[in-house]
């Protein structure tokens, strides 16, 4: 037999072990305290730390701490614990320390239906911290996937010193299905960029040229400071606009251009398409199910699975959408994502299927979509 | 000897201090901060400790700065955070010496929760409080360590509410050593800081200082000598304070040790789960 | 069997509906086969209503919930009630006969499942473990041997013995049940 039965949030924690994540710290909350308590027994086997800090915002608070002392760091929460952490995501951003923050999305607002499934995080996983900043989020359609991505999202993190979010649902941690996960040898592992330049000489936000500086841990020999505030290119608080440019425009050209190495889309039968469908989490599941029977019955549906949300893959919707007249945008929200999609291929175009009562969209609500799709400009 | 021992002064300075850099502060004329970290540096100095094993994580605030001039491994964090970042930062470098310094909004208001869980814990962290009984960054307005019936910006009409008893917290939620000076007492307060960083456990040092630009003002409570010469005429040691009468006692700032006790520190135990869980691997069994 | 089999396990929290759909995905990977294993809850431990569901392959599964179930397992008479309705046309719906007094239909096969349990272990929890037997030897589902192996990974350790004897006793009374009807 090849393949064995995982949860979602079991491939979370086990994707991060082998990505190499040494320290998780968290607070209980459905549906992401599997991935807590899995990690609670991982991570010591490994010589890792689990720790379960008094809220969310410590949690967030110790996984910096602990990247900053140089380990591969995370926490999960879903929706109210998210909304706790975002203060300390932005310190992140700010400081650049690499970080996975896991958000199994359930219904919201508040409380809202803590054991049904949302992607209504979407928007707050991109703009939930104040200021501007650039941020990377990725949402897995499947356990494997949940796997894949959360090594993806710490590789990321490291590489590009940034936190991370893995954006999952509850539908996709909660699920169990059949997985066939990596040979270790299989998995690539990305480290953070280091340096053996002298510690006088080290500036931890230095602009080099690949925009991305080297991280050295607390320890090392290399006094430095790091703060939350506007910094110079060693991390000492500034004001001065000669400074405080050139961060900005550095910590948004380390994403941009490294689009095609961060952007992960999986793009079918898109060419000769006369609608497409695009869609991503668990929501992918039905519409890839509503494609095939669409298909089956003739029409010419194009799906495009969006792997990463943010920074939003502009291009590949624009190209996807470029010669055709609908584009569904199925999602577990009353049209988050959507409104991306709008803004890259035009409002006329763009078909909501939406819902945020914590039932997921049906294959039959997206196959009705495409059906009025085409309907409506033959 | 005189000599001599500004000679070593100079070196604690030189050593401690990124004083080519980043000085002037933006501390106050007069203020008791800047005592708290000359405190702070002479007590790394009697411990002995190298600059590279030792961190300093603030919060925000009028303390929040300190980091910005002591020439350590340093962190300037959110408000009322520092604790938590010092305790992911502490669990993967347990062998590094982490001061946390913070004020008495900031350790006690936003970051109440988290000062009763790291004392909870006994996590290694030396958290230096300095309390000023006001928001002082912000401009006065009143704080978790505002006597009743003081004025601040936000009590125009007087304060309404009780202080906290920063010392006699520490010691409910479990931290390992609690000590209490002032900013007049210098030497002190490097004396219980120097105690407190070679503790292993929670430490707390309440550090008693004063804020003449909002809070001596809005209560006309003088100049900064003024309010120094307070913390002088007012600051006794525990033995003088059981021996003064009830009526006298109110006013005083108790000064000293008030827990010093061995109790299981959390990293060493963490060292055991991990053993345990190896262990548990080793024999076959999943846990 | 269709290219996807859809089964929904209805009841109440705590009747181990949700830990009854996990054996039987892996039962169903066991014999080679694909599967997904979903579940909703509420918010409470005991009580409340509680499902499970299985969707089963041979080949790739997109939409990993029931869309309209094959098979429908009720141990509640909310169950019953509430999930009817999107059961296939010829679909199987299985009632426990101790819980559900009203029957949306009377081809439903309703059988004692909590009492075949308490006779043959004691304990009622073990109706689920009973209700998987019955289910997979009524329908071939999956097979007897992947069935014991999955019961076996899954329960708690320390039961596995009297959920095996569970298991046992739903396989035998399907095929009792079997015999009777083709009589």
């Amino acid at each position: 037999m090849t393949g064995k039965l995982m949860q979602g949030d079991e491939a979370c924690a086990e994707g991060a072990i082998a990505a190499g994540c040494r320290f998780f710290a968290g607070y209980p909350i459905t549906p992401a305290t599997d991935i807590a308590e899995v990690l609670a027994r991982r991570l010591p086997q490994v010589g890792g730390k689990f720790i379960q800090m008094e809220d969310e915002i410590a949690s967030m608070a110790a996984v910096i701490g602990a990247s900053v002392g140089g380990a591969k760091a995370m926490t999960a929460t879903s929706g109210p614990g998210f909304s706790l952490m975002q203060e300390n995501i932005g310190y992140a951003a700010m400081a650049e320390i690499p970080c996975v923050v896991v958000d199994v999305q359930r219904a919201g607002p508040s409380t809202g239906l803590p054991t049904k499934p949302s992607q209504g995080d979407v928007m707050q996983s991109r703009w939930g911290t104040h200021g501007d900043h650039p941020i990377i989020v990725l949402s897995p359609s499947s356990v494997r996937e949940t796997f894949d991505f959360t090594v993806r999202a710490f590789n990321m993190a490291e590489k590009y010193r940034t936190p991370v979010i893995l954006l999952m649902d509850e539908m996709i941690g909660h699920m169990r299905e059949k997985v066939e996960l990596p040979s270790p040898e299989a998995i690539e592992v990305v480290e953070r960029v280091s340096t053996s330049v002298p510690p006088e000489w080290y500036k931890a936000y230095e602009n080099t040229p690949s925009d991305v500086p080297p991280m050295i841990s607390f320890g090392q020999g290399y006094r430095y400071h790091i703060t939350g505030l506007f910094h110079d290119e060693r991390g000492f608080p500034t004001q001065r606009l000669d400074e405080i440019d050139p961060w900005i425009a550095r910590v948004f050209r380390k994403i941009e251009r490294n689009l095609r190495d961060i952007l992960i889309y999986e793009a079918d039968e898109i060419e000769d398409a006369e609608i497409v469908v695009i869609a991503y989490g668990a929501t992918a599941r039905s519409a890839r199910h509503a494609v095939k029977q669409a298909r089956a019955r003739g029409y010419r549906v194009g799906f495009l699975r969006l792997g990463t949300l943010w920074p939003f893959p502009e291009e590949v919707v624009e190209r996807a959408a470029e010669r055709i007249h609908r584009v569904i945008v199925p999602e577990m929200n009353l049209g988050q994502l959507a409104l991306e999609v709008e803004r890259v291929v035009g409002r006329r175009k763009v078909m909501r299927v939406g819902k945020a009562n914590g039932e997921m969209v049906t294959p039959q609500e997206v196959l009705d979509a495409i059906v009025r799709g085409v309907s409506a400009w033959l | 000897m005189v000599v001599k021992k500004q000679e070593r002064e100079s070196l604690i300075h030189e050593r401690y201090l990124r004083h080519h850099k980043k000085f002037p502060h933006v501390w106050c004329a007069g203020c008791g901060i800047g005592i708290v970290m000359g405190a702070i540096v002479r007590a790394v100095d009697a411990v002995g400790l190298s600059n590279d094993e030792v961190a300093m994580i603030s919060g925000i605030g009028c303390s929040g700065r300190m980091p910005v001039y002591v020439d350590f491994n340093t962190m300037h964090t959110t408000h009322g955070r520092a604790l938590a970042f010092a305790t992911g930062l502490k669990m993967v470098r347990p062998e590094m010496k982490v001061i946390v310094v913070m004020g008495d909004g900031d350790a006690l208001a936003i970051g109440g929760n988290h000062f009763i869980h790291a004392a909870r814990r006994n996590i290694g962290l030396t958290a230096i409080i300095i309390n000023n009984n006001v928001y002082g960054m912000t401009g006065g307005q009143y704080s978790p360590t505002t006597p009743t019936h003081a004025y601040a910006t936000t009590a125009p009409y007087g304060n309404i509410e009780q202080p906290f008893p920063i010392c006699q917290l520490a010691q409910a939620a479990g931290a390992a050593f609690v000590a209490r000076s002032t900013v007049y007492h210098a030497r002190e307060l490097s004396r219980f800081i120097a105690q407190a960083i070679q503790k292993e456990g929670f430490s707390v040092v309440e550090a008693v200082s004063y804020c003449h630009t909002t809070y001596g003002r809005i209560n006309k409570l003088g100049s900064a000598v003024e309010m120094m010469r307070h913390l002088k005429d007012k600051g006794v040691t525990q033995k003088t304070f059981e021996a003064l009468a009830e009526e006298e006692r109110a006013d005083k700032i108790v000064r000293g040790v008030f827990v010093d006790r061995d109790i299981p520190e959390y990293t060493r135990l963490y060292d055991e789960i991990i053993a345990r869980a190896q262990q548990t691997v080793a024999n076959g069994r999943t846990a | 069997m269709s290219e996807r089999y859809e089964v929904r396990l209805a009841g109440k929290g705590g009747q181990g509906m949700i830990l009854a759909g996990i054996i039987l995905a892996e039962a169903a990977i066991l014999d080679g086969k694909n599967a997904a294993q979903t579940q909703s809850y509420g918010p409470e431990a005991r009580g409340g209503a509680s499902r499970s569901e299985v969707v089963i392959s041979d080949g790739e599964i997109d939409y990993p919930k029931v869309t309209q179930a094959d098979i429908l397992l009720c141990m509640s008479q909310e169950a019953c009630d509430r999930y009817f309705h999107d059961l296939k046309q010829h679909g199987l719906l299985i009632a426990d006969a101790v819980h559900v007094e009203r029957m949306p239909t009377s081809r439903a096969v309703v059988v004692p499942l909590t009492q075949w349990a308490e006779e043959a272990t004691g304990r009622r929890i073990t109706a689920s473990v009973v209700a998987l037997g019955f289910l997979a030897g009524l329908t071939g589902l999956v097979s007897r041997q992947a069935m014991e192996a999955a019961v076996r990974a899954h329960v708690p350790p320390g039961t596995e013995e009297i959920n095996l004897r569970a298991l046992a006793v739903g396989f035998e009374q399907a095929e009792q049940f079997i015999r009777s009807q083709s009589k």
